[in-house]
């Protein structure tokens, strides 16, 4: 009996094993990346330097930067060092297979429902998380979608196990401007319906608006007068008060030139601090929204153009067109299984007139600072989150190798499903033999 | 004027129109880099077509009276690319009545005004393979098309002497139009494997039936008479007789799988695989078939079939010797193949040279065209397509590309509306906001999942 009970404890720990040891763990410490090409974004390349990484912040950056005795050293010669990669707009963590409505946790019910936080539902555990890190992007802004006021979005790291060890400490309730337009060829509505829904959905949206207004107001009076009285619970109310109040941001998701216009009047009207994200016919209304000084998150990059007499590269242009007329220019996938395909978007809105430089710009530093995060994300400076990756050339190029990733000064492994399918597929064995 | 001379006359400008739709060109692109494809990299060479064939590469060549100067100085010039799986320049895509529908056509849907074709071509892309959708496990037959923009006549996009192909479906599509949305057999891959072995069976009895007739229908005392006529076994008996390539969606391996069993079962051999995203797990089976496989660079978790993809499918099957190119099925990623096949680069580190490979000849090869187009060779049809720069950097802007000696699309010369019938009822404030996924594979079957 006994030697039956060490077999099957035998065979258990061989059953178990392997499947603890798959997945690599990331590590943290002190790190010292020498002899690196160093691309701060907002500091110029540093040739031949050295970056310290503590406690997950970036210590020091330099040329005669002495390495500590505690530190690992990683040798970049001829390698690159690049902040994270970051995705104004995505879905990753919110969905896990498309076609499945079971794995889809981005679009809740109800067309008011900003209180619905895509932070909560992010999956750690997601298994499209490590494929897209692994190309160097490293954060992206998580997106609700659906009605007027969908949720709230969320900046997250692609790197922790629960929601609040990715938060990247910036949210946003996100309001869908009302499409006025057809929104498609299978949107076979007749023009006067589209209109009767687009004035009712936009009378909506300026009635919540100004409900939240009335509902902070309650709120601060009751506040004043410090007898512990709250308003009525409204959860809606509760989570636009920041909002209304002007102490946050708010993302306006609008596409065609005439809502952009109408959405421009709006905010200006009232007062509200606004990110505008989607923005495709944005050329269209480049000079305005500059005028505005309404921040802009675009994309995909990678997209046809809205309108069938549009020029056929109007969406690449879309963006250096934007950011040439003075619009501070973001760049989201709007993706969530290849989000990994960000630099080449921000490639392709290079090659069509951003350049390089402002479309580099355009995924670290500038969605930094429209989401006020830029004091630990962004670039590559001292005090900042060490949150970068290492290549073996330009990141727009699909030539270019990514070396290591390193999300809050996590040493991330980089293997991903796909590669491990790639290790163990590129030669099977037994190939066709039985 | 008389009647006659009326006829002559309208007869003489109808042949003018459809001789100037098949109109070929001269064209010499002057001192580029030429990426050949087959026979390496030339500096500074000129590529001369005359009457819409490559009839010299060379240095310093010269022009006939009358052709097209270019100058590509500092420039990188390639065939044109080739999509072996597209859905643009059709005004149908699926055909979802049946589990088999053989006896239709893309070619009878062609759309010449589709202004994805002109996107195309300014992406580089010369030929698209027209497939039918991936409703029924045995669609319809596909036209190869030539992206002759500007045309007005639909049978001028044809490529005229391509192969016929026609289109397979395994796995969740066909399972859920047909044994899901109409409760018919296949709602399984078992189902999916019965519906080929029975088509293919019906195919073999009307060929065998049609056989006998035709040997003894002139011998004396021969009293038989025909087989009914029937389209949908016509077809499938050509595709037992090898006259037919198939081009099969697929995901799963052992779906893909079950239809080379299937196919040497019934001795058939030309099978291109379509999407094919397991074909990785099944490659060494795929290679000694000798089937093909057409793949995305990166596709994948849209639908549970494709949630154990990799984007190193293409390196894989690459490394393992079967014939591979990079599709699109979209009329968005289309525009860009030459930065889809670029990809292979990062995952699987392919060269530079298979990496084109993968858009040019492969594709050909698999479309049954390699013999025409793919390469830049001296006797090939005249498609070329010029880029700024390595068409394989994401710095590369395409800059002309050319369709039998004759200039589509031309960046210098590029007005903004190239619709060659704007609607006048059309909406202009119509706005095509972004679709995530945007593939049409499934187009004309919307009907059976409203709710």
């Amino acid at each position: 009996m006994r030697k039956i009970v060490y077999l099957l404890v035998f065979v258990l720990l061989n059953l178990v094993q392997p499947v603890f040891g798959q997945n690599a763990k990331a590590d943290y410490g002190v790190f010292a990346l020498t002899n690196a090409e160093i691309v701060t974004v907002t500091n110029g390349t540093v040739q031949n330097g050295t970056l310290i990484i503590r406690d997950g912040m970036i210590e020091s950056i330099g040329t005669s930067v002495e390495i500590p005795s505690d530190a690992k050293v990683i040798d970049c010669s001829g390698l690159q060092i690049y902040p994270g990669m970051i995705d104004a707009g995505s879905r990753i963590g919110l969905i896990e297979v498309g076609s499945d409505a079971r794995t889809r946790d981005y679009n809740e019910i109800g067309d008011v429902i900003p209180q619905m936080k895509t932070l909560t539902a992010v999956n750690p555990n997601s298994a499209l998380i490590p494929v897209n890190r692994v190309s160097g992007v490293t954060t992206s802004l998580i997106m609700p979608s659906g009605g007027i006021f969908p949720g709230t979005a969320s900046l997250i790291n692609l790197h922790g196990y629960t929601p609040d060890q990715m938060y990247a400490d910036f949210e946003s309730i996100l309001i869908n401007f009302p499409v006025t337009g057809r929104r498609g060829r299978w949107d076979r509505r007749s023009d006067d319906e589209i209109k009767k829904q687009a004035e009712k959905n936009i009378s909506e949206m300026k009635e919540v608006w100004n409900s939240a207004k009335a509902y902070a107001r309650i709120d601060s009076a009751l506040k004043a007068e410090g007898n512990g009285e709250r308003p009525d619970y409204y959860p809606e109310m509760e989570a636009m008060m920041p909002y209304v109040r002007g102490e946050k941001p708010v993302l306006v998701e609008v596409n065609a030139a005439k809502d952009i216009k109408a959405a421009i009047a709006w905010v200006e009207e009232n007062d509200i601090d606004a990110i505008f994200i989607g923005v495709s016919e944005g050329w269209r209304m480049a000079d305005e929204l500059a005028k505005a000084g309404i921040p802009v998150i675009t994309g995909p990059v990678l997209s046809t153009p809205t309108r069938s007499y549009d020029n056929y590269d109007q969406a690449y242009a879309n963006a250096g067109m934007m950011q040439k007329a003075g619009v501070q220019v973001a760049l989201r996938t709007g993706d969530a299984e290849n989000i990994r395909n960000l630099p080449y978007n921000a490639g392709f809105a290079a090659a069509y007139g951003m350049g390089r430089e402002e479309a580099l710009k355009a995924i670290t530093i500038v969605p930094a600072r429209i989401f006020g995060v830029d004091d630990q994300l962004g670039s590559l400076e001292e005090g900042k989150k060490a949150t970068l990756f290492i290549t073996t050339g330009d990141p727009f190029e699909t030539s270019t190798d990514v070396r290591h990733v390193f999300i809050d000064g996590w040493n991330i492994p980089l293997e991903s499903r796909q590669t491990k399918l790639y290790d163990e597929f590129l030669e099977r064995s037994p190939g066709v033999e039985k | 004027m008389n009647m006659k001379l009326l006829l002559t006359l309208l007869f003489a400008s109808l042949t003018l129109v459809v001789a100037k739709a098949q109109e070929t060109g001269d064209i010499i692109i002057r001192n580029g880099t030429v990426l050949t494809i087959t026979n390496g990299t030339l500096e500074n060479t000129d590529v001369l077509i005359r009457d819409g064939k490559i009839s010299k590469i060379g240095t310093d060549l010269k022009a006939p009276n009358g052709a097209k100067e270019y100058d590509a100085t500092g420039k990188f010039v390639m065939p044109g690319i080739i999509d072996a799986h597209s859905h643009i320049g059709i005004d149908a895509v699926n055909e979802a009545t049946s589990p088999v529908t053989a006896e239709v056509f893309t070619g009878d849907a062609l759309d010449p005004l589709d202004v994805s074709i002109y996107r195309a071509l300014a992406g580089g892309v010369t030929i698209s393979h027209a497939l039918h959708g991936s409703a029924n496990a045995i669609g319809g037959e596909s036209e190869t098309i030539k992206h002759r923009y500007g045309t007005v006549n639909p049978s001028d996009l044809a490529m005229e002497g391509a192969p016929r192909t026609i289109k397979f479906a395994l796995g969740e599509n066909p399972t859920r139009v047909h044994g899901g949305g109409s409760n018919i057999v296949p709602r399984t891959r078992m189902g999916v494997e019965a519906v080929f072995r029975n088509a293919f069976s019906e195919g073999r009895e009307y060929m065998e039936a049609w056989d006998e007739y035709n040997a003894n229908k002139d011998k004396k005392g021969y009293t038989g008479i025909a087989p009914e006529y029937n389209r949908r076994l016509e077809t499938i008996a050509d595709i037992l007789r090898g006259d037919i390539i198939i081009h099969c969606h697929s995901y799963r391996a052992d779906e893909i799988y079950m239809l080379m069993q299937v196919c040497k079962d019934f001795g058939v051999k030309k099978l291109v695989f379509q999407h094919v995203n397991e074909g990785f797990k099944v490659a060494p089976e795929l290679a000694e078939f000798g089937a093909m496989a057409s793949v995305f660079s990166d596709w994948w978790a849209y639908k549970f079939e494709v949630y154990y993809s990799t984007a190193y499918n293409a390196a894989i099957l690459t490394r393992n010797g079967v014939v591979t190119s990079i599709n699109s099925d979209s009329g968005e990623l289309i525009r860009h193949l030459y930065h889809e096949a670029a990809k292979t680069l990062k995952y699987g580190d392919l060269s530079e040279e298979e990496a084109l490979k993968l858009i040019t000849i492969n594709p050909a090869k698999q479309l049954g065209i390699d013999d025409r187009v793919g390469s830049l060779e001296e006797g090939k049809d005249g498609d070329v397509a010029v880029f700024s720069a390595h068409p394989l950097s994401i710095y590369a802007i395409p800059e002309l590309t050319v369709v039998d000696g004759i200039v589509r699309f031309d960046r210098e010369n590029d007005p903004a509306d190239m619709r060659i019938y704007p609607d006048p009822e059309e909406d202009i404030e119509v706005i095509l906001s972004h679709e995530h996924r945007s593939d049409r594979c499934m187009q004309d079957t919307e009907f059976l999942f409203q709710q």
